[in-house]
This record gives C-alpha cells, sequence and structure tokens, in this order.
C-alpha cells in the first residue's frame, strides 16, 4: 500500500514540475521531428522504401530522443540533495523507480503518439488501420527505454563524465528493444500488415526481467 | 506547534564506525553513544567529519565498518531510520514547487496523519503561511532553511540530526529554532547537531563532542571544558 501511495504521490511531484517547465517535453518533440525531418532528405519516401526504413529511422529518432529526455532525470534531484530527502521519506526506495520510470514511459509516449501523424504524412505510410497495435509496441517500447534509461541515470547522475555517459551506458543496451520494436514495426506497416508476436513477446520479457532486476536492485543505485 | 514525537524516543549508538572515501579517512573508528532524550553538539574545524558522521547517523552513506544502531527503537533500525528528520546543508526541497507543495509532498511521503493540516499547522510555525503558494526558487536563503527545518519536523520525529541548522536565519529564525529544539528536547526527542563556535543552539546541548580528522578528541557533559569544545580553546 505505501508503495502504491508513495508512487502516485512522487509521479504527480514529476508530472507537475514537467508540466510546469515544459522543458523536456518540448525539446524531445522538437529533437525528433528534426532527426525525422534530416532523414526524410537521405532518401526519397516513396512508399516502398518507406516501409523497409521508415521504422528503423522512427526508432532511432525515439532512442536518441530518450537518451536527451532521461539525462535529467535524476540529476534534477542532486540540485538540493533531494533524492536525500526522498530516500529518508519513502518507505520502499522503489517507488522512486517506479514514479520516475512511469513519468518517462508517459513522456516519451506522448512525444510518440504526437510524432506518428508527423512520421506517416512524411513517410507516406498507413498507420490508422493497425494504430492500435503501433500504440501497444510504443507502449511496450517506451517502457522498455524508461526501465533500462531511469536505471542508468541513477547511476550516471552520480559520475563524473555524466552528460557522456548515459547514452554511452543506454544505446548499446537498449540495442535488442531497437530491434524488436523496429521489426514489429516493420510488420505492421507492411503492405498486408500482421502482427508480429515474437516481437511483441520480446519486448514484453524484456520489460519484466529489467522491471524485476530494477525491483531487487535498485536500492544499491540509490547509495552514495 | 511543534508536535511532539509520535513514537517512543530512541538513542543512537556509533560504534568503532569509520569512513573511507578511497584512501581518505573521513571517519575513524568513532564509538559513543547519544542517550535517548540527549541533546548533543558536534563541534570541529571544517573537514573534521561532523557532516558525514550525521549523513551516517540518518543512513544516508553506509560505513565502511563498524556498526550503527538506535537503542529503544519499537521496530528495529530500519522503523528508527524513518522516524528521523534531517537537516543537512542542502535545503532537500524542489526549487520547482511551493513551500506548500513541497511539504505535503513529504508528508505524504512519510504517512504523516492529516498532511494537509500538519502542513498548514508548520508553515504558520516557519512563518511561510503568507508565502505557501511561491515558488521555493523565490525564497532567500533563511526562507529556504525554513523549509528544510519543517520538512525535518513533518513526522515529528524520535531522532533529530542537524548539520549546522540556523545557517542563514536572522536572529529572529535563530531563536525561534533554539525555542522549538528547547521544545522538541523537552519531549525527550534525541537531538544530534553540529554547530560551529558558541551559540545559541549549542546552549541547549548537554554534552559536547569535538571531531578532529574524523576522530573523536573530546567528549563533556558539563562545565569550562564544554564550552572549549565549542570554542576550540583548548585545541
Amino acid at each position: 500500500m505505501s508503495l502504491f501511495s508513495n508512487t502516485t504521490a512522487l509521479l504527480g511531484k514529476e508530472l507537475r514540475t514537467e508540466f510546469r517547465s515544459r522543458e523536456l517535453l518540448t525539446t524531445t518533440i522538437v529533437f525528433i521531428l528534426i532527426v525525422l525531418v534530416l532523414f526524410s532528405f537521405t532518401f526519397d519516401p516513396t512508399s516502398d522504401e518507406s516501409r523497409r526504413f521508415g521504422p528503423g529511422l522512427l526508432w532511432l529518432a525515439f532512442l536518441f530522443a530518450a537518451s536527451l529526455m532521461l539525462q535529467p532525470c535524476f540529476l534534477r534531484e542532486q540540485t538540493n540533495d533531494t533524492l536525500d530527502a526522498l530516500r529518508l521519506s519513502v518507505a520502499d526506495p522503489f517507488a522512486i523507480f517506479l514514479a520516475k520510470l512511469a513519468a518517462n514511459t508517459l513522456f516519451l509516449l506522448v512525444t510518440e503518439l504526437l510524432l506518428l501523424p508527423v512520421f506517416a504524412m512524411m513517410y507516406n505510410v498507413k498507420v490508422l488501420p493497425v494504430l492500435h497495435w503501433v500504440i501497444l509496441v510504443f507502449f511496450l517500447g517506451s517502457l522498455g527505454v524508461s526501465i533500462a534509461g531511469t536505471a542508468l541515470s541513477a547511476i550516471s547522475a552520480q559520475a563524473r563524465m555524466r552528460e557522456l555517459l548515459l547514452p554511452l551506458l543506454l544505446l548499446p543496451l537498449l540495442t535488442p528493444i531497437l530491434v524488436a520494436s523496429t521489426e514489429v514495426t516493420i510488420a505492421l506497416l507492411d503492405r498486408s500488415p500482421y502482427v508480429q508476436w515474437k516481437g511483441i513477446g520480446f519486448l514484453g520479457v524484456f520489460d519484466v526481467v529489467f522491471l524485476t532486476t530494477l525491483w531487487l536492485f535498485g536500492e544499491y543505485l540509490l547509495e552514495e | 506547534m511543534v508536535t511532539p514525537p509520535e513514537v517512543s524516543p530512541t538513542g543512537i549508538r556509533f560504534e568503532d564506525i569509520e569512513k573511507r572515501y578511497g584512501g581518505l579517512y573521513a571517519l575513524r573508528r568513532v564509538s559513543f553513544e547519544v542517550a535517548q532524550g540527549e541533546c548533543v553538539v558536534l563541534a570541529g574545524r571544517n573537514g573534521s567529519g561532523k557532516t558525514t558522521l550525521l549523513r551516517i547517523a540518518a543512513r544516508l552513506v553506509r560505513p565502511s565498518s563498524g556498526q550503527l544502531s538506535f537503542p529503544g527503537a519499537a521496530g528495529g533500525s530500519g522503523s528508527a531510520a524513518k522516524n528521523t528528520g534531517f537537516v543537512a546543508h542542502a535545503i532537500m526541497a524542489y526549487d520547482e514547487l511551493t513551500a506548500e507543495e513541497n511539504l505535503l509532498l513529504f508528508a505524504r511521503l512519510l504517512g504523516t496523519s492529516q498532511p494537509a493540516k500538519r502542513v498548514e499547522e508548520l508553515l504558520r510555525e516557519v512563518g511561510l503561511f503568507e508565502r505557501r503558494d511561491s515558488l521555493v526558487r523565490t525564497f532567500s536563503r533563511g526562507m529556504r532553511q525554513r523549509v528544510a527545518i519543517a520538512r525535518a519536523l513533518l513526522h515529528a520525529p524520535s531522532v533529530l540530526l542537524l548539520d549546522e541548522p540556523s545557517t542563514g536565519l536572522d536572529p529572529q529564525g535563530t531563536s525561534w529554532l533554539t525555542e522549538t529544539l528547547r521544545r522538541m528536547r523537552d519531549a525527550r526527542c534525541t537531538i544530534l547537531m553540529s554547530v560551529h563556535g558558541e551559540t545559541e543552539l549549542s546552549a541547549l546541548a548537554t554534552r559536547a563532542i569535538r571531531l578532529d580528522s574524523g576522530a573523536v578528541v573530546a567528549d563533556t557533559r558539563t562545565g569550562a571544558s564544554f564550552r572549549s569544545i565549542l570554542t576550540f580553546a583548548d585545541a
């Protein structure tokens, strides 16, 4: 019960501070938009080419944006040593991670859904018939990115080369998510769309394994 | 009003505590006990280990070796740690939230009963009720310190750890803090605080301990030696 109430209180704080400053959402949306536009110049986006390359480019843009978005996640807590106050106050330190990864997943998902119509228009692909499946893949992929990213953000925030460390650790770790999400999205945007269950299953397992690891060892990541 | 501790008073026992950062010793075999309801001041020059010791007592830093325990804590050391209020160098509050939002957040995390009422009480107590809707970012150093103190008192802790708590406070603020701590002490709250020199706050203490290069070099209860520990007269 205290885990749930602590998590909701902290999630409320994360959302309130973000919607007050709008720093993360604005930056991430602009960043993904720039990447998508730049990528669109590199090839002629006919329908067939877009189906082949579009999903990979889209997920690459999401991953780069996520590495930007996740950077301040724990860095913000260092300004006034608020992480210490949280550690002294919560019954279970996992609540700190849960709230942060829930907020990060939500921010990523909102960004992805806002940019999906732009992607569909620029890359000449039809997403409406498979929208519900695309949302599922976005959710599972974003959750995986957020779980791993939140954990690594806690580690990198205490390191000396913190700005460089997070992308260096995060991007290789998220390669399996990039591959699985891209393959599922390619299948969904095919001329004859189909659901690639293997990829969806992989994303689900990745999320569960990393979430369990974070639950078991997260407390140690918060210590000095 | 300052609420007396909600749980039975708890002491703090340090046994052979050492803290090393690489080859540097921040604390060397520190052993002493703060009895339940005792008010102890930690004195020492900059870098003598006061802050590290307080952070270990707050269980924010794990000692390299030695044992920390809370004699008398109902529910064991884990529960005692949650009944600890800590005022650190940093204010440990969010700049982007208002004073009220900050205190409400921590009151909810600590499971304080009737959080809104408790927060209102404390905002009045620390003199920030009129500014409760202002972002902490806009506060002066003294006002920020008042938020930090209010946060530490939210759950009426049985152990109070304070690291130079009068930093940034004006004379009225220091007098208010002294009176608050006096009432906490009289209500059997265990207090361990670091101070610099002989101050209004140090007059509350019944015992003074001086640290030098991470080791306890003096520990006394009353009299001339008490003053000399604070003023370094014997150093």
